[in-house]
């Protein structure tokens, strides 16, 4: 749900990165937060386990510039990937704006990569939200890995809706801003379409 | 239903400033911030002004959206005030209608007991005024679209522009 506040000429969003577990996620928001300069982002916030897992979940805010005299605020939020976190997913979901789903390349996280896309589907659903109408993009994360899947074989498998998608490697950066860009675009784009 | 967006015009800020403003005096609180259930903060008031609100909001929205999926668990369908005693600051907070939450941080200058008593009314009529807001934005969009067709896609290529 994004916020309009005709006083302070502010946008805001919500987008929310959601994946499998150690998918990389969270590495996602760490790269935007360590590569844009400290006047467009606040203070990330990772609620995390001791071994750094996320627990419940990572917030970044961002303003990425103006658009029509209104300041654009993107709010950032990971969900915890590991299965057991259900509850908490589903709270994060919540008022959400704008998707990026992260499917994890190694050809051993395909199944991960589905049960967590058909988790992100009930998910939303039970939330009210249809993911094909939803602004929505995907990426695959580590394709720098020797055990990658073929590209087109992911593409089949984790995008079947044919959505905006990027390959990735978030520990470098490759495809982040990219990906993040796309869906800050399709959010936009959607606040045109919607009357409320 | 997907929730709609929250359109806020200048005056709706101005009544919504205008209570916690109110809120913070009658109160002796600290601070008072507005805030969505979707974690998006709305307004702010009092002494507190220059912390990091935006990730109290965020953090406030994450606890209050954790303590209804526990209140769920034990049957309840929401626990609506939440309290955080500390060693010097304290923190109240309270669901307004149903998707608002008013923060109340306050010190040994207040008591629970007058935070409580306070939120209630205050709560009640940003309640009222939330539903105003929510009525009027549903009528400016049937009859005006979305405030934001005009946006063209350059304008958003032109934000990406390096």
């Amino acid at each position: 749900m994004s916020f309009i506040n005709y006083s302070s000429r502010e946008i805001n969003c919500k987008i929310v990165y959601y994946g499998p577990g150690l998918c990389g996620k969270t590495t996602n928001l760490q790269h935007i937060y360590q590569k844009t300069n400290p006047d467009v982002k606040g203070k990330m916030i990772s609620l995390a386990t001791e071994t750094e897992r996320t627990l419940f979940f990572d917030f970044l805010p961002l303003a990425l510039g103006e658009i029509r005299g209104f300041k654009t605020r993107f709010h950032l939020y990971t969900v915890p990937g590991q299965v057991f976190y259900d509850a908490s997913r589903k709270l994060i979901l919540k008022g959400v704006d704008g998707v990026v789903f992260v499917a994890d390349s190694q050809i051993e996280r395909m199944e991960a990569n589905l049960e967590s896309l058909d988790n992100l589907k009930v998910n939303l659903k039970e939330q009210g939200y249809d993911l094909a109408k939803v602004p929505y993009v995907v990426q695959y994360n580590k394709r720098d890995v020797p055990n990658a899947a073929p590209l087109e074989e992911i593409r089949k498998l984790c995008n079947p809706m044919g959505v905006p998608d990027f390959e990735a490697c978030a520990t470098t950066g490759q495809g982040v801003f990219e990906t993040l860009k796309a869906v800050a675009k399709l959010v936009l784009a959607d606040l045109k379409k919607m009357g409320g | 239903m997907m929730e709609s967006q929250l359109v806020m015009q200048q005056g709706d800020f101005e009544k919504v400033l205008a209570i916690i403003q109110k809120l913070v005096r009658d109160a002796n609180a600290k601070g008072v911030f507005v805030v969505d259930k979707a974690g998006q903060l709305i307004g702010e008031a009092g002494e507190m002004q220059g912390i990091d609100s935006t990730s109290l909001a965020s953090l406030t929205a994450g606890c209050v959206a954790a303590t209804g999926g526990l209140a769920k668990i034990v049957g309840e369908e929401e626990f609506p005030i939440h309290f955080h005693q500390g060693q010097r600051d304290n923190l109240h907070m309270s669901l307004v209608g149903d998707r608002m939450i008013l923060v109340i941080v306050f010190d040994e200058r207040s008591s629970l007991g007058l935070v409580r008593l306070r939120v209630k009314k205050a709560g009640n009529e940003l309640a009222r005024l939330f539903e105003e807001i929510r009525k009027k934005a549903e009528t400016e969009a049937r009859t005006h679209g979305s405030p934001f067709a005009e946006i063209t896609d350059d304008d958003i290529d032109n934000l990406f522009a390096d």
